[in-house]
């Protein structure tokens, strides 16, 4: 196989996989198999997959500096645009499932939850960030699109906080969330950053 | 001793929804969790008195006893197109019980080791006839009666469910409560061994729950202590072998797998109060007029509902039961006391 199949294989394997919990979700609410609850069964399971695609997103520029495979970068869009796509859904299942598209709920529930408009923030965000992804536009900003996909970064603070304002009795699970974040956050600071190429040498040294 | 009061929600027989309009309501394949699963489990329980679909579980022998013997259909609601009962699934499978975990299916996965038996239950405080009795000897004077109530949690969801068990009021005459006793607290049990919840070191509950009433409230005729539900014994998840179900409150005051009772003077602080008093009072009734601060309380969402019709119909003042209870607060800001 070509070196090009190779990679082509690797992102189309990758897309499957991203793709995968979809399907499952969507068979287990056609199944009935989703509680009694299915609107909300998606609208959870949506959120934290999109939460699961950003931070596995933000893991590939330190396993790149750590392991410096080609793979992970080649695929960094793709995931981008999975969090995007599942923070979407996110929403859509609100809209639909949640609200049933009574608008002048909206309005009651965007007063009373703020937690709601943090969360549309976030995906306006994520739009933009989608929306800039194309090579066509990474062009036309030139030096300006790394700062702008910097976003990311309080994109990922936004949804955290959007998680915790709606925990009613357990910190267990978003503290898990929010610890894996600060630890892919952590291998951003300089110091660290600087340090990962280094201990791959190390890693290699004592191979 | 039997208190029977006619209620605009007492219904005769007749009255009970036909299967038929109860099964078109309703999907009729489903499983509790698991991806085969749900194929294998064909049938709900229907409307029938015997829930013959139900799964039976394995009660000691006096409960199946006082179980069967029960006065069936003692309070049924008056509209039984939209108030028809939940799947036994659903009421099973989809709940709150935060010392098997926070997620809606936690309890059903992780209840099931629960050693309910023997059990015992501590009555104390302001009793002139206190102690520790054994469940049996707890339940056994009263006859049970089925209750088919609905219960609307504070999620702003809600579920109807017929429940078997014995007014509370029984339960606290016999105790002989004195002259000082003016509200009754509640206590869960405290296991972490067997309660995982209970071992997070990140819950905000102060084991053990704690729940409270006043004591009008505990001796009001439609309060019960459920021994079960759907024609059995109470399964784990939803608070065996014993718990209170107050149908004019928001779903956590009815406290599950109580060990304690005590008649108390002052007012018990009840969990979600001390957790985060803003959002959770001691009284707790059902308002549609009073939102918690971070959703409406005007609407709710009946379960099971399907993905595009969210089933959300209009939350009622006590929840429907304003006809029984509404004098309990006469007089009374519902707006200051929540």
């Amino acid at each position: 196989m070509t070196a090009q199949g190779k990679w082509r294989l690797w992102r189309g394997g990758v897309f499957l996989a991203a793709l995968a919990p979809l399907l499952l979700w969507g068979w287990q609410v056609a199944q009935n198999a989703a509680g009694p609850e299915p609107g909300r069964y998606l609208l959870l399971n949506s959120g934290l997959g999109g939460l699961w695609m950003l931070l596995l997103t933000l893991s590939l520029t330190p396993l790149t500096r750590l392991t410096r495979w080609k793979g992970f970068t080649l695929i960094r869009r793709q995931l981008g645009l999975w969090t995007l796509a599942y923070a979407s859904l996110h929403l859509l299942s609100y809209a639909l499932f949640i609200l049933g598209l009574d608008w002048a709920m909206l309005g009651s529930e965007l007063v009373k939850r703020p937690y709601i408009i943090v969360g549309l923030l976030a995906l306006i965000g994520l739009v933009a960030l989608g929306a800039t992804s194309n090579r066509w536009a990474m062009r036309k900003l030139g030096k300006r699109w790394k700062p702008l996909h910097k976003l990311a970064y309080p994109i990922l603070g936004l949804i955290l906080l959007h998680f915790f304002w709606g925990v009613r009795a357990d910190l267990g699970e978003w503290t898990l969330y929010a610890t894996a974040s600060a630890l892919i956050m952590a291998t951003r600071l300089p110091p660290v950053a600087r340090r990962l190429p280094r201990f791959r040498q190390r890693l290699a040294d004592i191979r | 001793m039997l208190i029977n009061i006619a209620k605009p929600s007492d219904l005769r027989e007749s009255d009970v929804t036909p299967e038929s309009v109860y099964l078109s309501r309703r999907r009729f394949m489903g499983g509790m969790a698991g991806l085969g699963a749900g194929l294998a489990l064909s049938g709900r329980a229907g409307a029938s008195a015997d829930y013959s679909d139900v799964p039976s579980g394995d009660a000691p022998a006096w409960l199946k006893e006082k179980l069967e013997a029960s006065r069936r259909r003692a309070i049924v609601p008056d509209d039984t197109e939209q108030d028809a009962i939940a799947p036994f699934d659903d009421a099973s499978g989809y709940n709150n019980f935060y010392e098997f975990g926070t997620g809606k299916s936690d309890p059903a996965r992780r209840a099931g080791d629960l050693e309910t038996q023997p059990w015992s239950v501590v009555i104390d405080g302001e009793v002139n006839n206190g102690g520790r009795f054994d469940l049996e000897d707890l339940a056994r004077p009263s006859r049970f009666e089925e209750r088919i109530y609905r219960l609307r949690c504070v999620e702003a969801w809600s579920m109807v469910i017929p429940w078997l068990g014995i007014p509370l009021a029984e339960v606290i005459k016999r105790a002989e409560p004195t002259g000082k006793a003016r509200f009754v607290r509640f206590e869960t049990l405290v296991d972490p061994e067997q309660m995982p919840g209970q071992r997070s070191s990140f819950a905000l509950i102060d084991w053990p729950y704690v729940e409270g009433l006043r004591l009008d409230e505990a001796m009001h005729p439609l309060t019960l202590l459920a021994l079960g539900m759907y024609g059995r014994e109470l399964p784990n998840q939803n608070g065996a072998p014993l718990r209170l179900v107050v149908p004019w409150k928001y779903g956590f005051k009815s406290i599950k797998s109580i060990v304690r009772i005590s008649l108390v003077e002052e007012q018990p602080v009840n969990s979600w109060q001390r957790i985060a008093p803003e959002e959770y009072g001691f009284y707790a009734n059902v308002n549609p007029q009073v939102d918690h601060p971070r959703w409406s309380q005007a609407t709710e969402r009946r379960l099971p509902n399907s993905l595009f019709n969210p089933n959300t119909i209009d939350t009622r003042m006590f929840n429907g039961y304003a006809d029984e209870v509404a004098e309990l607060y006469a007089g009374m800001d519902l707006r200051e006391h929540f």
